[in-house]
């Protein structure tokens, strides 16, 4: 199926307030899909035989910034039998007040990848098997891939700053080699 | 079987291993150098690509074997660890406690930019540890990125000189000392 023939299928099932934009022209089709439509759409996406994604590619986490103010997850998934590929993309606040549904439940590779998401990126997940850090220390401060991150300055004890010399070489001059 | 041929070493009884007649002077110092340096075995563990190097270096063609050097499954039969590769601040905690966990006298070797002091890793790599001797005392420093096997090789034998120098006797003889 083309993706246009899939949204065309989706909007029927589950109305158009459900998908605030779709991409078709781009080279990989992208759906934007709504934060509470999420798990439905993805279960009937999986289940529906025309459609059939049963492989979830990627589940990849993305931080806009503090000026756009939004955070968003992005799905990729292929349906095997069909060979047919579909982007999905949900927007949530970037303040983390709104949590993302997992699709754990639905496809069993986001339960890491949704992890990294929220270890990385800081995005929160709603009903996550074992929502914990993967990759970030256990008691790590903040999610460092967030765009305004600041890096702490020790960790247990440790300089975490590299902290280049004083003056560098090139800006301090030549070298005072003494009056030998 | 051939026998022997008259001139063999073997036939010679002056220059047969018995035992008997053969005297080595040396100093107490020299000994226990000798015996420390002649074999260094490290803690088998790595960290990244470094340590795809390490383990080419331990295999049969560049054979650190016949430095005396064999890998060993637990800190606490090892002299030397080799740190090769990426000190993350999750492995930091680790590490120090695996070189606490070595028996004295214990001796590290960096090997890699990344534990020399963060390599790529340096600015922006807010999980390195910019250095791994910023957690534990560092004996010998290996540059590269990965360094080649020879390169480690070099590091090594660069510790056995460094071991050579050392004066272990008193501490070895009198513990107060």
């Amino acid at each position: 199926m083309t993706a246009k023939a899939i949204f065309e299928k989706l909007l029927l099932a589950f109305g158009q307030e459900s998908f605030p934009a779709f991409d078709a022209e781009a080279k990989q089709p992208l759906l934007t899909v709504a934060v509470d439509k999420l798990v439905e759409i993805c279960i009937f996406l999986k289940q529906d035989p025309d459609l059939a994604f049963d492989l979830l590619n990627n589940l990849s986490g993305v931080d806009f910034g503090p000026e756009v103010q939004t955070k968003a997850v992005f799905y990729h998934l292929t349906s095997l039998f069909h060979e047919h590929q579909l982007g999905l993309k949900v927007e949530v606040p970037r303040s983390g007040e709104v949590a993302v549904p997992s699709v754990a439940g639905v496809w069993r590779t986001a339960d890491w990848h949704e992890r990294e998401a929220f270890d990385l990126v800081g995005i929160p997940f709603s009903g996550h098997p074992d929502l914990r850090r993967i990759l970030m220390p256990e008691d790590w401060p903040g999610h460092p891939l967030e765009k305004d991150y600041q890096e702490p300055e020790f960790f247990h004890g440790i300089q975490v700053a590299y902290e280049a010399p004083a003056s560098r070489p090139e800006e301090a001059g030549p070298p005072d080699l003494g009056s030998n | 079987m051939t026998p022997l041929p008259a001139n063999n070493p073997r036939m010679d009884p002056q220059s047969a291993k018995t035992g008997e007649g053969r005297v080595l002077i040396t100093q107490l110092d020299d000994l226990i150098n000798w015996a420390r340096l002649s074999s260094l075995w490290p803690m088998s563990f790595g960290l990244a690509c470094c340590a795809i190097e390490m383990m080419a270096t331990n295999a049969s063609h560049y054979d650190l074997d016949r430095f005396g050097v064999f890998p060993r499954p637990s800190p606490r039969q090892s002299d030397v660890m080799i740190v090769a590769g990426t000190v993350t601040f999750k492995m930091a905690d680790r590490i120090r406690r695996l070189y606490e966990q070595m028996p004295e006298p214990r001796y590290v070797i960096s090997m890699g930019s990344c534990s020399n002091c963060g390599g790529p890793y340096w600015e922006h790599g807010y999980h390195v540890v910019k250095g791994v001797d910023r957690i534990i005392p560092v004996d010998v420093y290996v540059p590269g990125c990965p360094p080649r096997p020879e390169a480690l090789i070099g590091g090594i034998l660069k510790l056995q000189e460094k071991i050579r120098g050392i004066a272990p006797a008193p501490e070895a003889i009198n513990p107060s000392a």
